[in-house]
């Protein structure tokens, strides 16, 4: 089935064209990679399909058949949408607790669900931190004030899994990551991987693509997809770089 | 991001006041303006004793030579104080003695603004004195209180039921001479709390006052007095709201607090007084002096106050710390949104060897707001071994409000540590995003990064009133963000 339809997106940001005509369809089950030099649009990319209010000059983006970039970011959030930040903010005097616990019960409320009592809410909080081996005392603090790089990077991750997305953008969600880390993140997306729900992630490292297996990996260059491949063309960017990828897309 | 940067700042929309009704009501009035005559009048509506009255005209004569204070960082319009309304009562049959004599508009009024008169209907543990425009409409749990030698009644009552007292206590804390709206007060106040609490009582239950300004054009001046003797204890509380109407009212209140040795006070505020529209227009000017004293040893006085409504705000709710080993505390939030402006803050003023104070004052400015905390700490030189530690944040939601701190320090005695920060912050697009991304609405994400900020201010609230100020604080910036 198919869940989101990306045709010809452009978006600019301070008059320079970021995104050039970018194309991307995804179907529920699989997992896409995407890789790309610094600069290239990914994170653009992940900001635009979240709801980020950026300046879209062309292209239209379809999840589930609708039109995503009419949607508010919550509710985007609300039909499954997640996006694991490049670069998690920090919200002092806000606890973990409070702010999941809001986030999980405008969830519920969407779907026509009652909110979770506050014993339920702690539960599930119990289960999801094991899975994602979180440290309790980071939950008990305020949403990523003062976490360290791999902390903020794990607790976009437990955030993933108390809220069970169906389509996960996961921006660069492995990098600042110790190897114990790397698998924990990883477990966190494959525990997820089902028929209905599909992740797009966005990462520089091959090493990531051995614990999540993609289904297909593109090459985001200058604004689009200039390759696409499966799971070698990683392990072929990881061998040769990106030079010989912008020779073929300068030829 | 330039774009929806405007956008948020620029989309202060909405603002709801939910208390903005008026009940139409039969009024007892005195004609607008002021001089001896009315005052004469007032205290005779009143039933006052002799002493009330020169107490009265003193503030009065003394008033007329002094002038309007313009030091605080506001924009405070002319005041016609010749075109107001001094006293203005609901109509009814004398005071009335139970609940079946209070008019049902009354009644109604008051379980509207959520705060019920029937005892057994409201929240377990507080005794609510009512006040509407210049009277006091309904005291509960009176009976109750009287038990345990506690006098807890309207203000008016007190000078004719408890003179002596009134006598004693009244203008021993904030003079009448102390400033202008102080002396204005003095002269015309016409109804408030009174509240002591005999020694070693702990009073069993909070101890609230709400007021209401109902009718047009009428100031409202509030007198407050509550005397802690010796090693007890009380818990107060004052809440108010007003009509929304087009005009400017005035609110000029005077509170005084006396703790004796070994005596706890703790005295929150939720002043949620008509704030005006979101072009400025209308709304309260809530010009207040709220003092107490830590006149024994040992005693503590504990401000807690959250300031979300009026127009224009000038309040120092300050301690004298004169007692040795005395103790105060001052929490505030204070909010702006539109047009408001607050200059308000503290003054911790300590005489006594081995005083503390602490002061913790969060403000929030929205829309086009402007937001100052002013606060004196003095350390008069008997005062050995004075402490003070100062903590000020300002949060900013956009970039058209303003936040200003203006510290003053005055210490002569060189054993004094006295420690002041300051922090500002804002409301991040990114944090709202963040938030956003994860399903939490906009209003909702102001919310919580508000009431995150604000915790340990509302943290001292009585328990039964920081619920409701945490949806105040929500409701008082909706629409200010995205
Ligand atoms: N707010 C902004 N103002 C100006 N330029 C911006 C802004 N946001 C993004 N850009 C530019 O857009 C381009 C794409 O940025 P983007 O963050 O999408 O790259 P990326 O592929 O995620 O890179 P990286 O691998 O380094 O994370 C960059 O040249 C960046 O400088
Ligand atoms: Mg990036």
């Amino acid at each position: 089935m198919q869940m989101l339809k990306i045709k010809d997106l452009r978006v600019t940001i301070e008059d320079q064209e970021i995104l050039k005509g970018f194309n991307l369809e995804v179907n529920a089950g699989e997992v896409h990679a995407i890789m790309g030099p610094n600069g290239s649009g990914k994170s653009t990319l992940a900001a635009v399909l979240a709801g980020r209010d950026l300046t879209v000059t062309g292209g239209k983006v379809l999840y589930n058949g609708e039109d995503l970039l009419e949607k508010s970011p919550e509710q985007r959030a609300k039909e499954g949408i997640f996006l694991g930040f490049q670069y998690p903010i920090e919200i002092p005097g806000v606890s973990m607790v409070n702010f999941l616990k809001t986030a999980v019960n405008e969830l519920r409320e969407s779907r026509g669900e009652k909110p979770l009592s506050a014993s339920d809410f702690l539960k599930l909080m119990r289960e999801k931190k094991e899975l994602v081996e979180i440290d309790s005392t980071l939950t008990n603090r305020s949403v990523n004030e003062g976490f360290s790089g791999g902390e903020k990077k794990k607790n976009e991750i437990f955030q993933m899994a108390m809220l069970e997305p169906k389509l996960a953008i996961l921006d660069e969600t492995d990098s600042g990551l110790d190897i114990d880390a790397l698998r924990i993140v990883a477990n966190g997306v494959n525990k997820l991987k089902s028929k209905e729900r599909a992740s797009i992630v966005i990462t520089h490292y091959q090493r990531l693509l051995d614990y999540i297996v993609p289904d297909f990996v593109h090459v985001l260059y200058d604004g689009r997809i200039v390759k696409s491949g499966d799971k070698d063309l990683a392990l072929l960017l990881e061998e040769k770089g990106y030079e010989w990828i912008k020779e073929e897309a300068g030829a | 991001m330039k774009k929806d940067k405007d956008k948020i700042l620029g989309k202060v929309t909405g603002d709801e006041y939910k208390f903005g009704f008026y009940t139409d009501i039969e009024q007892d009035s005195i004609g607008r303006g002021l001089n001896e005559d009315v005052i004469r009048k007032i205290s005779e509506k009143k039933n006052e004793p002799e002493f009330m009255l020169e107490y009265r005209l003193k503030a009065y004569r003394h008033w007329l030579n002094m002038e309007m204070p313009g030091w605080a960082n506001l924009n405070i319009p002319p005041i016609d104080y010749q075109d107001l309304i001094y006293y203005s009562a609901p109509k009814q049959k004398t005071k009335p003695g139970s609940l079946d004599e209070v008019d049902p508009e009354l009644i109604e009024t008051f379980n509207k603004l959520g705060i019920p008169l029937e005892e057994q209907k409201h929240l377990a543990g507080v005794a609510v004195d009512a006040v509407m425009d210049s009277v006091s409409v309904k005291t509960t749990f009176k009976e109750t209180l009287a038990d345990l030698g506690i006098i807890f009644c309207s203000f008016s009552e007190a000078v004719r039921e408890h003179p002596d007292l009134v006598k004693k206590y009244l203008g021993s804390v904030v003079p009448y001479a102390d400033n202008f709206f102080a002396a204005l007060n003095s002269a015309v106040f016409s109804d408030g709390s009174f509240c002591y609490i005999p020694k070693d009582v702990h009073c069993p239950m909070e101890l609230s006052t709400y007021f209401r300004i109902n009718a047009a054009n009428t100031g409202q001046f509030e007198r407050t007095l509550v005397v802690a003797e010796k090693g007890s204890y009380v818990s107060y509380m004052e809440g108010c709201t007003a009509p929304q109407r087009d005009e400017n009212q005035l609110h000029a209140a005077v509170v005084e607090i006396v703790a004796l040795d070994d005596a706890h006070v703790k005295y929150a505020t939720v002043q949620n007084w008509y704030p005006g529209d979101k072009e400025g227009k209308g709304g309260i000017y809530n010009f207040v002096t709220k003092r107490g004293i830590c006149k024994g040893d040992n005693s503590k006085i504990s401000w807690a106050q959250v300031e979300t409504g009026s127009s224009i705000t000038w309040k120092y709710p300050g301690t004298v710390l004169k007692g040795n080993n005395s103790k105060s505390e001052f929490y505030s939030v204070a909010v702006t949104n539109n047009h408001q402006q607050a200059d308000t803050g503290t003054k911790m003023i300590h005489l006594g060897k081995n005083t503390s104070s602490i002061i913790v004052s969060k403000g929030i400015s929205a829309g086009y707001s402007n937001n100052s905390y002013r606060g004196l700490v003095k350390v008069a030189r008997g005062a050995g071994n004075a402490r003070n530690f100062s903590q000020c944040d300002s949060l900013l939601l956009g970039d058209k409000c303003g936040a200003h701190t203006f510290p003053y320090i005055e210490t002569d005695n060189k054993s004094a540590v006295v420690e002041h920060e300051a922090t500002t912050s804002k409301i991040g697009e990114d944090q709202i995003f963040y938030c956003n991304q994860r399903g939490i609405s906009t209003e909702d994400a102001v919310g919580l990064i508000v009431n995150g900020y604000a915790k340990e201010v509302l943290n001292k609230l009585p328990m039964e009133f920081a619920v409701e100020a945490q949806k105040l604080l929500q409701v008082s910036l909706e629409g200010s963000v995205g």
